[in-house]
């Protein structure tokens, strides 16, 4: 425990497993995938009320292997704070957070369709860039950036 | 929630003409809302079933049809008492979709909207027909080539872009840029705020009838173009702003450049207040339509100047500064309707604030070097390369392989031309980033359509998309 910010001492009191920190001058909080809603809950509550942006990270070799990462802000009190919510790769999923901050629900369409993190309880769980029709999640490590074949590869063979 | 402040007039009125919303007509609005899970924001309720798809379009009927349908659909059946048939439904709803190729949606955004006779019930937005990978193609550039890769995102407010990933680097680097550095980048990014907002008003009053609004806004915004040719060498995607600083130095007569500019824009602003504000149609057609309430533009993320027209006194410039935004002396523009005339308001009265600002680098700009010392992120000059053996070390380190950036990550938000353009970096201490997540303002704009849009006409529709400014680059990324 140790920079926890004033407006968020009382949550950090009721959380005592979440881990709050400062990354660069950045407020970060580590959850668990079972604490994060309720901990979001309270974050709303100490006046966080405006939703950023969510996005999730592929750590690879990493245990656990994705972050999905939420920023929040509060407008009234001109903070930031992200919260950080480790996922197993073997079980991508974690709860949603749109019933808390409705904005987060286009973010976590986002974060399944391009790392295949299963937000359950989300309203839509769809495929939100690419086509409904695309074959697994292109933003993890594990996909390579690929190629596109080139005409007139084979010219200088033949010659 | 806190309270909506009240309005910051500026200089701005709206000229006498235009009608006084009641304060209390929208205090009243929000009880008729229908919920945010209402909104098939997201299939709200259990997909439709549908029939088995048919190759021939409307040639081929459906088999299993109601024989009643099938005459209907075919023409036989007459009917000409529509009203007292008993065959219309009240949940007979038809839907059609707007897009990916309709002129006003600003680019390949498709609306999916459920029409109940002329009034749009739900709308959905489908995105991603612009989608180039580019957070994934982020992954295989070093840090150096990264700004040419952001830069393409947003292409109306390509300095912003640049100006949110370098400073998210600097920020991981830990590398401070000159004075001057920071003065060039507020400079630019404030243009780029005039030149994005005349584009915006001039294909936003095309949208609504203003035909003359779109060759006034061009015209203007052609001076600021030029300018940022001069200055970084092409009209869009400059790759102007990069990670240590800037690339060149401003051109030796700026000055004179700015006061043409400043002229060009404020005389055009002046006309385009005429022109629209006081208009009638032009207030009809805008006044109390594509509303968003100060509480739904929280929940859903929306910032920028859709925000501030709900009344959510919410600039990243004010309240996170960066590159010295706190130096300099500038409002910002809140106003409580939360309609497209709000909008219109609040961002030609943006352009007065970025003028202002503009005026301000002209007096305090400091002299000295326009990019960091630091031999380590800045390619050395090429005079010394011939001199220095640790210059030329530091020459071929950077272009082979690209300098390294400490593990970490970050979030840099700036404020672009349409709300908050944040960068999420995370770095393995390699010379590339491991991840970029860029949390375009479009993106959670176009998400609050649904709300703009319920329950109102579908002549609408093209005002409000308008007033929200999507651009498609930023949304699909």
């Amino acid at each position: 425990m140790t920079t926890v910010p004033a407006e968020l001492v009382g949550v950090a009191a009721a959380f005592p497993d979440v881990e709050f920190d400062s990354v660069l001058g950045d407020t970060v909080a580590r959850a668990s995938r079972d604490d994060v809603v309720g901990l979001l809950e309270a974050v709303y509550d100490a006046g966080y009320e405006m939703f950023i942006d969510l996005c999730a990270v592929d750590y690879l070799s990493r245990d656990p292997r994705f972050d999905v990462a939420i920023n929040l802000v509060s407008v009234s009190q001109s903070l930031r704070l992200r919260v950080l919510v480790g996922i197993p790769g073997t079980d991508s999923k974690m709860p949603t957070v749109s019933t808390v901050y409705p904005g987060s629900n286009f973010y976590e369409r986002e974060a399944f369709d391009l790392f295949g993190i299963e937000f359950s309880g989300h309203p839509d769980m769809t495929r939100i860039l690419l086509p409904d029709d695309w074959e697994g999640h292109p933003l993890r490590k594990d996909v390579s950036v690929g190629s596109v074949p080139v005409q007139f590869k084979e010219s200088n063979k033949a010659r | 929630m806190s309270k909506p402040p009240d309005i910051v007039p500026g200089d701005l009125e709206a000229p006498s003409g235009a009608p006084e919303l009641a304060a209390n007509e929208l205090d009243a609005a929000p009880s008729d809302r229908r919920s945010v899970h209402d909104l098939w924001l997201s299939g709200t309720e259990a997909p439709r079933e549908l029939g088995p798809f048919t190759d021939e379009g409307a040639q081929e009927m459906l088999a299993g049809e109601s024989p009643e349908l099938l005459a209907d659909q075919t023409g036989t059946l007459v009917d000409d008492d529509y009203e007292g048939s008993g065959r219309s439904h009240d949940d007979e709803l038809q839907i059609i979709n707007m897009g990916p190729q309709h002129p006003a949606t600003h680019g390949v955004l498709r609306l999916h909207l459920e029409l109940d006779g002329e009034t749009i019930r739900r709308v959905k937005p489908i995105i991603g027909y612009l989608h180039t990978g580019m957070e994934k193609t982020a992954e295989a550039l070093t840090f150096m080539q990264g700004s040419t890769n952001v830069t393409r995102m947003d292409y109306l407010s390509p300095l912003h872009n640049e100006l949110g990933y370098s400073l998210a680097v600097e920020k991981l680097l830990q590398v401070e840029v000159p004075p001057r550095a920071a003065a060039i980048r507020v400079l630019m990014s404030e243009l780029n705020r005039i030149a994005s907002h005349l584009l915006w008003s001039a294909t936003s009053g095309f949208d609504i009838g203003a035909l003359s609004m779109m060759i006034y806004g061009l015209r203007e915004r052609e001076s600021l173009l030029e300018f940022f040719e001069k200055t970084t060498g092409l009209r869009m995607n400059h790759n102007y702003i990069r990670p240590g600083g800037v690339a060149a130095d401003l051109p030796s007569d700026w000055r004179e450049d700015m006061v043409s500019i400043i002229e060009t824009v404020e005389s055009g602003l002046a006309d385009y207040v005429t022109l629209l504000l006081g208009n009638p149609i032009f207030i009809e057609r805008t006044r109390g339509v594509g509303i968003l309430t100060h509480d739904e533009c929280l929940a859903f993320g929306v910032t920028g100047p859709v925000a501030r027209a709900s009344g959510v006194d919410y600039d990243v410039r004010k309240v996170f500064p960066y590159s010295g935004f706190e130096q300099y002396d500038f409002e910002i523009p809140v106003t409580t309707n939360g309609d497209v005339y709000d909008r219109f308001l609040v961002r030609f009265e943006e352009i007065r604030q970025s003028i202002r600002i503009v005026r301000q680098v002209m007096e305090t700009i400091p002299e000295g070097d326009y990019r960091t010392e630091d031999r380590k992120v800045t390619p050395p000059p090429r005079a010394r390369i011939d001199e220095s053996m640790e210059a030329l070390i530091h020459h071929f380190k950077i272009f082979t392989e690209g300098f390294k950036v400490p593990a970490g990550e970050t979030y840099q938000a700036v404020e672009s031309s349409r709300g908050e353009l944040g960068m999420y970096l995370v770095s393995d201490g390699g010379p590339k980033p491991w991840r970029l997540h860029v949390r375009g303002p479009s993106f959670a704009n176009v998400q609050s359509l649904p709300m703009m849009l319920a329950d109102s006409l579908i002549a609408d529709t093209v005002a409000a998309l308008a007033s929200a400014d999507p651009v498609m680059g930023d949304v699909d990324r």
